[in-house]
């Protein structure tokens, strides 16, 4: 916590938890936000002035789907270098999932992570710890005790839960703490041996499918569950428009469900595959164009409450592979709010609000932490956005330990010029 | 007559590929381009008592069958064709490299080109590895001997080969490709091509294993071969691909063969002139009986005949291509 003051003048400050939308003074102290506008009075002497004119002034982003591959895995991240890029990308928060090796499935496993993020000093993370003990999806962990110690919501990512019984009791565990069960939906058997979608390209090229309705069907199955036993349930990186129709009807019944969409499946399809460039393998997998307009309609109607990067690095060697084997996933969390602009804002899809609403209000209340708002008294996380900032995004941009990202050299425009995180500007453009 | 270096003649030059990746990509002129070379070879060469099966026309050149998965026939093809060209051919598989110590295909390749090669034949089980090379290697030909489910250029070269030798056009021929469409190259390489040199592929075989994504790419698809026996001109009988199936697509091999085996009463019913060519290796009984596949109606030794003239056409234009590419740089 810094106990210097700032105040950010003349942004356009945006802020749904509040409503608020308009030209404003934005006044931090003592790591905690103070307020809009507040009389010249209650200024403190000494304060550090920002000029925010032209710029766009929200809360802090949040992004609640970061792998950080810490531990096991460090050749492709660490919570420093993984925090360290969500923060030169304006996130002020990020939520690590728990396919690590070990997995996090124990209380000093969420310690670890506190730990290295403090001492990282960049961003803060939030450890999400596994539904199932080694996430093996056979026994429920110590999710009380993980809880306590700070997980902020489980999920067995990397893997669906196979076995119903285990996925309703997790479910049902869950709602007494109060915490989200957060699924990555996949039908096992339907993917196996799957590279990429299903459907015209995967044909031509003669690549194994993952079919849309691996996702579907486990979907559907969730909201079942959710929905008998009453509990909040969330679907990570949703793309398929079945999937989309489950979550909206289920919705309009009251389900306590919400839905995440990654920003590559919102500006990629299929056809990408055609260069059988290992960029372009992920999970779930890039689709076929009916399936990317369904998310971006979604994200519209609100069907999608949230978009997260699943942010996945994987070392270079790793990627360079025959496509085959090389492993899923990109990094995204430098290219994640440009792509948003690009895509959503600038189409006039989503106002800014809306906007705020995905990448840092909603997905704080998903997770049960107190960001991704301005209000009076919080902690003071801000990201200064400049919306018209034309650049390019290079090797020499990347601050992730990896490079895994199809969008390289691609031009674009918007950008967070500054993070503040507990009243500290962490990083300025 | 006696053909030499001197007097055969350059690559047309309507050819300017220093790969074969796939057919997908190719014009038809370059088809065309590789389709008349081979036959030329077949022709002047191969079939020749003049010339001993040999024009030396790539003497001093390199070429490296990197062959990831197990193949004898093509690899074989591809080194006679390599050898009657007067090229030297080393052969590499992967149970002798290092490849089983986890070294990368790309890595595996920089180190046989830092050997001083020419020319990369390579198969593997996964779609794109012919482009990952060519696109890492340098002043070096890279022919696509199967990659996976994706292609299989050459193959579906001396199919079509195969099937212009006997009715002297594609133009208007109705081929059926039958069998195991999902897992097989050799169907997606002969349906690009089918279909730029105008003639009507159909592919047939159970649902399980035929994709019906075929239609919204221009092709019929139909799940009875007993429906299409009148009216096909050519019948590409593909093999099973059991090594490619993560399931069992269909209840048994009997069921199968019941359902699909060209048999002599199922040739009864088709046009009299009806082709039957098959990639290989055969599965007697299975896909094809035996009194077919031996019988008057039955391409496939031509085929293994054409399948060396058409790698000696493919290494010939493509190595060219590499050669001509080099000196430009060097007189730049």
């Amino acid at each position: 916590m810094s106990t210097q003051s700032i105040l950010i003048e003349n942004g356009r400050v945006v802020d749904p938890s509040q409503q608020l939308d308009k030209t404003a003074n934005l006044l931090i102290a003592n790591g905690k936000i103070v307020g809009i506008d507040v009389a010249a009075d209650d200024i403190p002497d000494g304060v550090q002035r920002v000029d925010a004119t032209d710029k766009i002034v929200t809360p802090g982003l949040v992004d609640m789907h970061v792998h950080l591959r810490q531990p096991g895995y460090e050749e492709a991240e660490t919570v420093a270098t993984g925090a360290r890029a969500a923060l030169h990308s304006g996130f002020t928060s990020i939520a690590c999932p728990p396919n690590t090796d070990p997995p996090i499935d124990s209380q000093a496993h969420v310690a670890l992570i506190y730990e290295l993020a403090a001492s990282a000093r960049q961003c803060n993370v939030f450890p999400i710890c596994c539904i199932s003990k080694g996430r093996e999806g056979k026994e429920l962990a110590e999710l009380g005790i993980l809880f306590e110690s700070g997980a902020v919501a489980c999920s067995d990512d990397g893997s669906s839960v196979e076995d119903s019984e285990l996925m309703r009791r997790a479910l049902e565990y869950c709602k007494m703490f109060d915490k989200t069960v957060l699924c990555h939906e996949e039908s096992t058997p339907l993917a196996k041996g799957g590279i990429m979608h299903e459907g015209y390209v995967s044909n031509l090229l003669g690549l194994r499918g993952i079919p849309a309705e691996a996702e579907d069907v486990m979907v559907s199955r969730d909201i079942a569950l959710a929905e008998s036993v009453d509990a909040p349930l969330h679907i990570m990186h949703v793309s398929t428009e079945g999937a989309l129709a489950s979550i909206r009807r289920a919705k309009s019944r009251g389900v306590k469900v919400t839905a995440e969409v990654t920003p590559h499946h919102i500006t990629l399809t299929d056809e990408e595959l055609r260069s059988f460039d290992a960029n372009f393998k992920m999970n779930p997998p890039l689709r076929s164009r009916k399936h990317v307009d369904a998310c971006i309609e979604a994200l519209v109607d609100g069907t999608i409450d949230v978009i997260a990067t699943d942010h996945a690095p994987h070392s270079v060697e790793k990627k360079l592979r025959e496509l085959d084997v090389a492993p899923f996933g990109i990094i995204g969390l430098e290219t994640a709010l440009p792509l948003a602009i690009e895509t959503l804002v600038d189409s006039g899809l989503l106002t800014w609000s809306q906007l705020v609403e995905k990448m840092a209000f909603n997905p704080s209340q998903i997770l049960r932490i107190s960001r991704g708002t301005l209000q009076p008294g919080v902690d003071a996380d801000v990201t200064i956005i400049d919306p018209n900032l034309e650049w390019i995004y290079t090797r020499a941009e990347i601050r992730s330990k990896s490079q895994n990202s199809p969008f390289l050299n691609r031009k674009l425009k918007g950008r967070a010029v500054m993070t503040i995180v507990s009243g500290e500007i962490r990083y300025q453009l | 007559m006696k053909w030499t270096p001197e007097n055969w003649g350059d690559v047309p030059s309507g050819w300017t590929r220093s790969h074969l990746l796939g057919l997908e990509d190719l014009s038809v002129d370059e088809i065309t381009i590789l389709l008349d070379l081979a036959d030329r070879f077949r022709r002047e060469i191969l079939d020749s008592p003049d010339n001993f099966r040999k024009l030396p026309l790539l003497s001093g050149k390199t070429i490296v069958n990197l062959f990831f998965e197990n193949s004898t026939r093509t690899s074989t093809s591809f080194g006679l064709a390599g050898r009657r060209l007067g090229a030297d051919v080393v052969q590499f598989s992967s149970s002798t490299s290092s490849v089983s110590k986890g070294e990368t295909v790309v890595d595996t390749a920089k180190n046989i080109q830092a050997m001083g090669i020419d020319a990369v034949v390579v198969r593997h089980s996964c779609p794109g590895v012919p482009r990952l090379l060519a696109q890492n290697l340098k002043n070096c030909a890279v022919v696509n001997a199967g990659d996976g489910a994706h292609e299989h250029p050459t193959q579906g070269l001396l199919d079509i080969l195969t099937i212009r030798q006997h009715f002297g056009s594609l133009k208007g021929l109705t081929v059926a490709v039958v069998g195991d469409i999902s897992h097989s190259r050799v169907a997606r390489s002969n349906i690009f091509a089918l279909l730029k040199l105008g003639a009507t592929p159909i592919v047939c075989g159970p649902s399980t294993l035929v994709s019906p994504h075929w239609e919204e790419f221009g092709v019929e698809v139909n799940y009875s071969l007993d429906k299409i026996l009148h009216r096909v001109d050519v019948f590409n009988l593909l093999r099973i691909q059991f090594e490619r199936q993560v399931v069992r697509p269909f209840p048994s091999i009997l069921e199968y063969a019941h359902l699909y085996a060209m048999n002599s009463e199922r040739l009864q019913q088709c046009k009299k002139d009806a082709l039957i060519i098959a990639p290989g290796p055969i599965n007697r009984g299975v896909e094809i009986t035996p009194e077919v596949a031996d019988g008057p109606n039955s391409a496939i030794l031509d085929q293994v005949t054409n399948g060396v003239a058409v790698r000696m056409a493919v290494l010939w234009a493509t190595i060219s291509m590499v050669q001509k590419n080099a000196e430009k740089s060097l007189s730049n």
